[in-house]
């Protein structure tokens, strides 16, 4: 009996929390997933790597529905890695699990992003002149359908998870921060890739590529000199040939208005 | 306490081969015990360089799958007692390494040498992290031209993140070489200046080795120029390398003309 007690003391269990995003489709199933199909052609590979759960309280798609759906994901390549609000008669032992303690997190991944995508699109375009700010700020207002602003904004200001790096990015390295922003105390080398969620702030020269704001179309890029080979924020994006002559080599910061990327010098 | 140092770049011909030689030969000549390593498993050249082509008799590979003691592969040099060189499989791939095998015989050479140096083969394959996967230091070799100073910073990023070191959270400590530098042609603009390489890379500079048709002389006569022609300006500032890795601060004298200089501060000034 002690040998068994022994080897059963190897296996270890541990508890973790992660931050996923939570993907909400909502009834017409058809229109929703045409929505999601906008959405990916925008941002492709957004889901690529992330935790996804999927949150059938609203859709309520019964054993027949779960099935189809968790397919029509597959096709897009968006992993599942569990379930909430279903019946646990609706799902099969193949089908992720069913995750109940969800909590609502400050700093979400991207709140439901394929409904924010609807939003989004015209809200940019009809007020692109006067104040892009609160109205990116709205976009993911929207999606949490919730009414008062200031708690759209409230999740965009915290940033609790900045990540700050004291060395230079190397050439052929992705930094890569979903969360908020990215703080780089060194250069980012010609070849390597710094993408985050928020804002980019680069105490050095920008030699590589910048991309900023994945979820936050208020993000902006600084840096201290601009040699950089692409900067892009919420999707839209800039080769170094497109950038102004006179700004190469400046410190500069970036940031989006509508549908164009400005930048000035700092 | 054995140091065990690797000579890598990223780009082929560099100079990683010669510099390891004339490192090698430098740091023998001062009395040190040193043993270099051709990690370049294919393409072997460095016993090519060091005049040793016609003594191998067993290699790296060999000690390595356990088919020769280290002592029947390894080759000392006839001009300095204190130089043996360990070379590479001409017939074999790379792929015939093992981290294991590689790591056995690392850590049997450093009981016998002070210092083991790797000489690393071009690229970041197999052969490339393997030579680099023990180092506790390391010189990054690099022309002063984009292409290599790119190279050198990925090589500089992996250093960082696949070496045993970087694994258990230690730093490997990172020197760069800059070679084939040419003074009049950097004056007047036409390669990228050592303020500029040492910007991009930023890792502490340990030598500039001036462009030299010296250099490839020696490589051709099968001895490093540290030997061949000790008082050739190369050979004087490899000397000098080999002096600041075994820890004395010495100045890098930075060979740029004055005409050159200036020329450039009021290119500068105008823009």
């Amino acid at each position: 009996m002690t040998t068994v007690a022994s080897s059963r003391h190897s296996i270890r269990f541990h508890g973790r929390t992660y931050h996923a995003m939570v993907l909400e489709p909502e009834p017409p199933l058809a229109n929703w997933l045409t929505e999601l199909d906008a959405w990916l052609a925008r941002s492709p590979g957004f889901f690529f790597g992330r935790p996804v759960v999927l949150d059938l309280s609203v859709l309520q798609p019964g054993k027949q529905g779960v099935a189809e759906l968790l397919q029509n994901l597959a096709e897009r390549n968006i992993k599942v890695m569990g379930i909430e609000g279903a019946e646990p008669s609706w799902l099969d032992f193949a089908m992720p699990p069913l995750l109940l303690t969800g909590r609502q997190a400050n700093v979400v991944p991207g709140d439901n992003p394929p409904a924010a995508a609807e939003p989004s699109a015209p809200a940019l375009s009809s007020n692109s002149a006067s104040e892009p700010a609160p109205d990116a700020a709205a976009v993911p207002a929207g999606a949490a359908s919730s009414p008062a602003s200031a708690t759209a904004e409230a999740p965009l200001a915290q940033h609790p998870n900045s990540l700050l790096l004291d060395s230079p990015v190397r050439s052929g390295q992705c930094i890569v921060h979903p969360e908020g922003d990215v703080i780089v105390v060194g250069s980012v080398a010609s070849g390597a890739e710094v993408i985050a969620g928020g804002s980019i702030h680069i105490y050095g020269t920008l030699r590589g590529r910048a991309i900023a704001g994945s979820r936050d179309a208020r993000a902006r890029i600084f840096c201290r000199k601009l040699e950089a080979e692409l900067l892009s924020i919420d999707g839209l994006y800039m080769v170094a040939e497109d950038m102004p002559a006179q700004l190469r080599g400046q410190p500069i910061q970036v940031w989006l208005d509508g549908d164009s990327m400005v930048m000035a010098q700092d | 306490m054995a140091k065990v140092l690797v000579v890598t770049s990223g780009k082929g011909g560099v100079g990683k081969t010669t510099s390891t030689a004339a490192l090698g030969a430098a740091l023998a000549s001062a009395g040190k015990n040193v043993v270099l390593i051709d990690f370049d498993v294919g393409l072997r050249n460095l016993d090519l360089v060091m005049g040793a082509e016609r003594r191998v008799v067993y290699d790296l590979i060999n000690v390595v799958q356990g088919d020769a003691k280290l002592a029947q592969a390894l080759i000392r040099d006839k001009r300095v007692p204190t130089l043996s060189l360990l070379p590479a499989s001409q017939t074999r791939d790379k792929d015939a390494l093992t981290d294991e095998g590689v790591s056995s015989v690392i850590t049997e050479l450093k009981e016998k040498f002070d210092w083991v140096i790797c000489d690393s083969p071009a690229g970041i394959e197999r052969g490339a992290t393997l030579a680099m996967r023990h180092a506790d230091v390391a010189i990054v070799v690099t022309n002063p031209e984009v292409s290599s100073v790119r190279d050198s910073d990925r090589i500089i990023g992996l250093l960082d993140s696949k070496t045993e070191r970087a694994e258990k959270g230690e730093r490997v400590e990172k020197h760069l070489l800059l070679t084939r530098f040419d003074a009049a042609r950097a004056g007047r603009g036409e390669m990228l200046n050592v303020g500029d390489v040492l910007e991009i890379l930023s890792i502490p500079l340990l030598g500039i080795i001036p462009e030299s048709s010296e250099v490839l002389r020696a490589s051709n006569l099968g001895s490093p120029i540290t030997l061949n022609n000790p008082a050739s300006a190369a050979a004087r500032a490899y000397f000098e390398a080999a002096k600041r890795l075994n820890g004395e601060a010495l100045d890098v004298t930075i060979p740029i003309d004055r005409k050159g200089l200036f020329g450039k501060l009021f290119g500068r000034r105008a823009a």
